[in-house]
C-alpha cells in the first residue's frame, strides 16, 4: 500500500527538522497541539454528508417501491421493516435499520441519459453549455471547508474513482480522488521526511524572490497549495483512508466486502471532520439485461450489508445524527420489463434513499401509481433533495454563488427542503 | 560537493550574469519599440490610459523575463536551454521583433493555436462521437497556412460530411446530442457559436430576455433557426471479436427544413422566429442553405465586425492576461470594454489586414505593454484586475500556465521523455501516459482567463512526486539531471548551478539567491541529493508554473 506516513523518522524530529529548515508556517509543539484538539469530541459534533452513488441508474421499483400486484412488479416481493414501509426482501439488513433511514418515492427528475442524469442529480442543475455547476460535495467543501481549521484532508472526498466537475467553485474544491483501498496518488515522494523536508527548504530558497517580487497573489496562493500538500503528505489524519487499521469486526459490520471499506472509509474521514464524502458503489446498475439474477446475486446482498452497517456503526458512535445519508443514482428504471428480462432508464417516478443527520426516518415521503408509472403526489427535483442536505449541514438556503459569468446561482438550484424529511 | 570552492566560486559573477544584472537595473540601453504604424497606435492608446488614471508603467522586462514569456505565449512552452543562452547574448538592438517574426512562422505555434483552439471549441474531453484528431487536422492546416480567420470561421459553422475527412464538423458535433427532432438539439450550437465566434453570451435568452444586456429571447430564436437543417448521423459497425455494433464514424448532414422555428415566452406564450442576423433576414424557404447564409453575413459581410472583434479581444487576453472585456466572450453594451477605441482600431486593422492571425500576434507581441515586466511598481498598483478592477496593462498580468504548457514546458526542461534506452516509439507511449495524466489531475475545461493559480493539492502532489518529477531529478544514467552535472562543458558548481536555473526557469540566479541555495545544499546527505533538491525546487517553484 502507497502510503505517505513519514518513514525512518519520528513524527516530531521531522517536525523540528522542518521548523529549522524554516518551512513550517506552524512550530512543532503548536503542531501538536492542533492535533490534540483534533480528538473525536470536535469532529463529533460536525455536520457531514455521506453520497452512496449507484452509478449506472439502480432499479428502485424493485428496492424501494415494489409493485407486486402489478405487471411490472418483477420477480421480488416487498418485505415489512422496522420503518412505517416496505421494501425488497434482498434488503433484510436495511429493513432492520429502516426506522432509521427514510424512502422518497417521488422523485422525477426528466434527465435519463447517463451522463445529464449524472450531472443534474449531482449538482440540481440541468447541464448548460455556457456554465460548469458546481458538483455538491463541492458546494459543502466551498462552503464548510474553510470552517474546519484543524482539517488537513481535502473538505470533499470521492472514494471509489471518478470525481465530479467542481464547476465555478474552482479545483481547489474539486473532488479529492482516492481509489477503493484509499490509496491516494503520487502521496509518497519515496524519501524519508527528512529529505521532504530539505526540498520544501530548497523550494522556499528558490521561490521566495519571486513571492516577494510584487507581482499579484499567485505566487502566494501556489505556496499556500504546497503548505496543504506538505500537512496532507505528513498529517496523522492520512490514517482515516487506512481501513486496514480498523477492527475486523467492524469491517465484518458491513460485509467485508470493498464496497463495505469504502464506506468504512467514508466513516473514518467524517470521523476526522470531512464534511462531505462520494462512495461510488463498484457494482454496474445499468440493468438492460437479467435485472433480477443481476440484483438478488450480487448487487442488493451488497449494498445491503454495506448501507446497514453504515447506520449501524455511525450510530454507535453517536456520528448518525450529524451525518446525513444519501444513497441513489442518476435515474430509476422503467417500469416495464424489457424482452431481455431487463429493465431501461427512466426518470419520470423513481426513489432514493436518505437519512442521518437530523431527518426523519421509517418513512415513505411521495407515492406513485399501482404501476409505477405516474407520481401521484408532489414529486421532487435534485434541488429540493440538496436543499434538504443544505439544510441538515446548516449551510443557509439564501446562499447565492456567482458563476463565472457573473450569474448569481441559489444554492442547490433554489430547491425545497423536503417537509416529511426534514419533520 | 566541494562547499569552500562552491562559496568562492559563487562569488564570482559571469560575464553573462553581469550583463543581466545591469539590465535589471535598467542601465542598459531601451531599445524603441514599435516602427510599425498600428504598434504605435497601440501604445499611444495604452499610454493614453495611463496618463488619464495616472499610473506608471513599470519597466520593460528583461529580456529572459520577455523570452520565456513570449515562449509560452506563441509556441506553448518555456525556451530551452541553448535559446536562452543565444538569446541573452545577443546584442542586436532589434533582436526581439525579430524573434516574434520567427515564432509566428514556426510550426509551434500552429501546434499552440491549434491546441488552444481545440479546447476553445470543444472542450479538453471531446465529446463523445466527436474527433478531436479530425478537428486538430483542421486547425493545424488553417493555421499553418495562416488562413483568414473569418475563413476558419465560415468553415467550422458551414461544414457537412465524416468527422475526420472534413475536421471543421467537430464543432458543430460536439455541440449535438439527444433528439434531433427536438426543439432544444440545437440550443448547445447556437449557444456556443455566438459565444466563441461573436464574442457575445445569449444562452440566458434561451428562455427569456436578458436581464442585463440587449439580447432578447427572440434573437436567440432567431439565431437557432439558421442552425436547424443540422443533424448528427452516429454510423456503427459489426465488431467480429465481440459480436457487437461499436462505433465507428460521424458525420454531420444537412436536413430538410423550412419556415420559422417556434418559441414559448415565460408568459407562456408561443412566438415564432425566422432566421435573422441582427437586422439582416435571411430567406426561410426550403432551398436556403441557412448555415451558409449565416456564415456569408457573420463571416464576410457583418458591418459590425463582430466576428474580428471577438477574435481580436480573445487573442488580446491570450497575450495580455485579460482580454478588453471579462470574460473575453461577453461583449455588448451591458459590458463595456476597458480600452474601447482600441479595440475598435484594431479590429479595423485585423479587418484590413484580411484577417490575418499572425499579424494580430506580431502586433500585439511587439507593443510597448508585451514588454512590460510583471512586477508592478508604486505608481501603478491600482492596475490590478485580480481584485476586480478594470486593466490597464501598465505592467504584464501574471497567467498561470494551462495543463498543456505546464506539460510541454516540464518535457522541455527535463528532456524526461528522452531518457532511458527505449527506442523513439517507447518514448512518445510514454509522453502520451504522462500527458494522459496531466489532463486527468490538472485538466477541467475551464477556459476563463486563468490567471490566478488554481492549484490543488492533487496537483501540488503530483508535481512534487510525480513521475515526471522523478525522472527529472532520478541519479540515473541518461536522466536530465545527470546529463547536466556530467557536462564537460560545466566546470563547477556554479556553472550547473546556472545551467540548472536556465533550464528551468529561463534565467540566472541573482548572487543572493547563489548564497541562499548554498546554504540550504550544504544540509543535503551528498552533493547529488544537493542537486536532486535544487532541481525538485526549481521545477516545484511558482516561478515555474507561473508564465510572467
Amino acid at each position: 500500500m502507497q502510503f505517505a506516513t513519514p518513514r525512518g523518522m519520528s513524527r516530531r524530529h521531522f517536525l523540528n527538522h522542518m521548523a529549522v529548515g524554516g518551512a513550517a508556517t506552524l512550530g512543532a509543539s503548536q503542531f501538536l497541539q492542533h492535533l490534540q484538539a483534533n480528538a473525536a469530541e470536535v469532529q463529533k459534533n460536525q455536520r457531514a454528508c455521506i453520497l452512496v452513488w449507484l452509478g449506472g441508474g439502480a432499479p428502485t421499483i424493485d428496492m424501494w417501491d415494489l409493485k407486486p400486484e402489478s405487471k411490472n412488479g418483477g420477480d421480488f416481493k416487498p418485505i415489512s421493516t422496522k420503518g412505517d414501509l416496505q421494501i425488497c426482501e434482498h434488503l433484510p439488513e436495511i429493513a432492520k435499520v429502516m426506522d432509521k433511514m427514510s424512502v422518497v418515492r417521488s422523485m422525477s427528475t426528466r434527465e435519463a441519459d447517463h451522463t445529464r442524469g449524472t450531472y443534474f442529480m449531482h449538482t440540481g442543475y440541468v447541464p448548460n453549455p455556457t456554465v460548469v455547476h458546481p458538483t455538491f460535495g463541492s458546494v459543502v467543501s466551498y462552503e464548510l471547508g474553510a470552517k474546519r481549521k484543524d482539517l488537513q484532508i481535502p473538505a470533499f472526498v470521492s472514494v471509489g474513482g471518478g470525481g465530479m466537475d467542481p464547476g465555478f467553485l474552482g479545483m481547489s474544491n474539486a473532488p479529492f480522488v482516492v481509489d477503493a483501498q484509499g490509496r491516494i496518488q503520487n502521496a509518497d515522494m519515496g524519501q524519508d521526511a527528512g529529505r521532504l523536508g530539505q526540498r520544501l527548504t530548497m523550494l522556499e530558497a528558490v521561490e521566495d524572490s519571486f513571492i516577494n517580487s510584487k507581482r499579484g497573489d499567485s505566487g502566494k496562493a501556489h505556496k499556500d497549495i504546497y503548505i496543504k500538500a506538505r500537512d496532507l503528505m505528513t498529517s496523522t489524519q492520512m490514517e482515516a483512508f487506512r481501513v486496514d487499521q480498523e477492527k475486523p469486526e467492524v469491517r465484518a459490520g458491513y460485509g467485508s466486502t470493498p464496497f463495505g471499506d469504502m464506506l468504512v472509509m467514508a466513516r473514518r474521514l467524517v470521523e476526522k471532520g470531512v464534511p462531505f464524502v462520494e462512495v461510488r458503489n463498484p457494482n454496474g446498475w445499468d440493468l438492460h439485461n437479467d435485472v433480477f439474477n443481476t440484483l438478488r446475486r450480487t448487487n442488493l446482498p451488497n449494498l445491503d450489508k454495506g448501507i446497514a452497517g453504515l447506520v449501524n456503526d455511525l450510530k454507535a458512535r453517536g456520528m448518525f445524527e450529524n451525518t446525513v445519508v444519501i444513497c441513489m443514482g442518476e435515474f430509476g428504471r422503467t417500469p416495464r420489463i424489457n424482452q431481455n428480462t431487463g429493465r431501461d432508464h427512466w426518470a419520470q417516478s423513481w426513489s432514493v434513499l436518505a437519512g442521518g443527520g437530523g431527518l426523519m426516518g421509517g418513512r415513505a415521503i411521495g407515492k406513485t401509481d399501482a404501476d409505477g408509472l405516474r407520481i401521484e403526489s408532489e414529486s421532487y427535483l435534485p434541488s429540493d433533495l440538496w436543499a434538504t442536505v443544505a439544510h441538515s449541514l446548516r449551510i443557509p438556503l439564501d446562499t447565492v454563488h456567482t458563476s463565472k459569468n457573473g450569474r448569481p446561482m441559489k444554492i442547490a438550484n433554489g430547491g425545497t427542503p423536503i417537509k416529511d424529511l426534514i419533520g | 560537493m566541494n562547499l569552500v570552492r562552491f562559496l568562492a566560486l559563487s562569488m564570482v559573477s559571469t560575464v553573462l550574469c553581469f550583463s543581466v544584472a545591469e539590465a535589471a537595473d535598467g542601465k542598459s540601453d531601451r531599445p524603441v519599440r514599435g516602427g510599425d504604424p498600428v504598434v504605435d497606435e497601440i501604445n499611444k492608446y495604452l499610454r493614453q490610459g495611463w496618463t488619464d488614471n495616472e499610473v506608471e508603467p513599470s519597466p520593460e522586462a528583461d529580456d529572459s523575463e520577455w523570452l520565456r514569456r513570449v515562449y509560452l505565449d506563441v509556441v506553448g512552452h518555456i525556451p530551452e536551454s541553448g535559446t536562452v543562452e543565444k538569446f541573452l547574448s545577443e546584442k542586436n538592438s532589434g533582436k526581439r521583433r525579430e524573434l516574434v517574426s520567427e515564432l509566428v512562422e514556426d510550426p509551434r505555434f500552429v501546434r499552440h493555436m491549434t491546441t488552444v483552439w481545440a479546447n476553445v471549441l470543444i472542450g479538453r474531453n471531446a465529446p463523445d462521437r466527436t474527433s478531436r484528431e479530425g478537428l486538430e487536422k483542421f486547425l493545424r492546416e488553417s493555421f499553418a497556412k495562416n488562413r483568414p480567420w473569418n475563413e476558419i470561421v465560415y468553415d467550422l459553422l458551414t461544414a457537412e460530411g465524416h468527422f475526420e475527412q472534413n475536421g471543421a464538423v467537430n464543432f458543430i458535433l460536439g455541440q449535438l446530442t439527444g433528439n434531433p427532432n427536438r426543439d432544444d438539439y440545437a440550443v448547445e450550437a447556437t449557444a456556443k457559436a455566438t459565444k466563441i465566434f461573436l464574442g457575445m453570451q445569449v444562452q440566458c435568452t434561451q428562455c427569456h430576455d436578458h436581464p442585463f444586456n440587449d439580447w432578447k429571447q427572440n434573437q436567440f430564436w432567431e439565431f437557432n433557426s439558421f442552425l436547424r437543417q443540422v443533424r448528427r448521423r452516429d454510423v456503427d459497425k459489426y465488431d467480429a471479436a465481440s459480436g457487437r455494433n461499436v462505433d465507428d464514424y460521424s458525420e454531420l448532414v444537412r436536413r430538410d427544413y423550412e419556415g420559422p422555428v417556434y418559441f414559448e415566452t415565460r408568459q407562456g406564450l408561443m412566438k415564432v422566429a425566422y432566421p435573422k442576423y441582427f437586422d439582416k433576414e435571411i430567406d426561410s424557404g426550403k432551398k436556403t442553405n441557412r448555415r451558409q447564409q449565416l456564415a456569408e453575413v457573420m463571416a464576410k459581410s457583418d458591418g459590425n465586425q463582430q466576428v474580428a472583434r471577438a477574435f481580436v479581444n480573445r487573442t488580446w487576453g491570450h497575450f495580455m492576461g485579460y482580454g478588453f472585456t471579462r470574460p473575453v466572450d461577453d461583449m455588448g453594451p451591458h459590458n463595456p470594454p476597458s480600452h474601447p477605441e482600441l479595440l475598435d482600431f484594431l479590429t479595423e486593422e485585423f479587418v484590413k489586414s484580411n484577417y490575418d492571425v499572425r499579424q494580430l500576434v506580431k502586433w500585439i507581441c511587439n507593443s510597448e505593454a508585451y514588454h512590460l515586466t510583471s512586477q508592478f511598481n508604486p505608481k501603478n498598483e491600482i492596475d490590478n484586475p485580480s481584485i476586480g478592477e478594470i486593466p490597464l496593462f501598465s505592467h504584464m498580468y501574471v497567467k498561470a500556465l494551462t495543463v498543456e504548457q505546464l506539460y510541454d514546458s516540464l518535457i522541455v526542461a527535463t528532456n524526461a521523455d528522452q531518457a532511458g534506452k527505449g527506442s523513439y516509439e517507447d518514448a512518445q507511449r510514454q509522453k502520451e501516459v504522462w500527458l494522459r495524466e496531466f489532463m486527468r489531475i490538472f485538466g477541467g475545461n475551464e477556459d476563463d482567463e486563468p490567471t490566478l493559480f488554481s492549484g490543488t493539492i492533487p496537483q501540488a502532489l503530483m508535481l512534487m512526486n510525480g513521475d515526471l518529477t522523478k525522472q527529472a531529478i532520478s541519479p540515473d544514467k541518461g536522466a536530465f539531471l545527470t546529463t547536466v552535472l556530467s557536462s564537460p562543458k560545466l566546470r563547477n558548481d556554479n556553472q550547473r548551478i546556472q545551467a540548472l536555473y536556465i533550464s528551468a526557469l529561463g534565467r540566472i540566479p541573482s548572487r543572493a539567491e547563489y548564497a541562499k541555495i548554498e546554504k540550504v545544499m550544504r544540509q543535503a546527505p551528498s552533493p547529488i541529493m544537493a542537486y536532486q533538491d535544487l532541481y525538485w525546487a526549481l521545477l516545484n517553484s511558482n516561478e515555474f508554473v507561473l508564465n510572467h
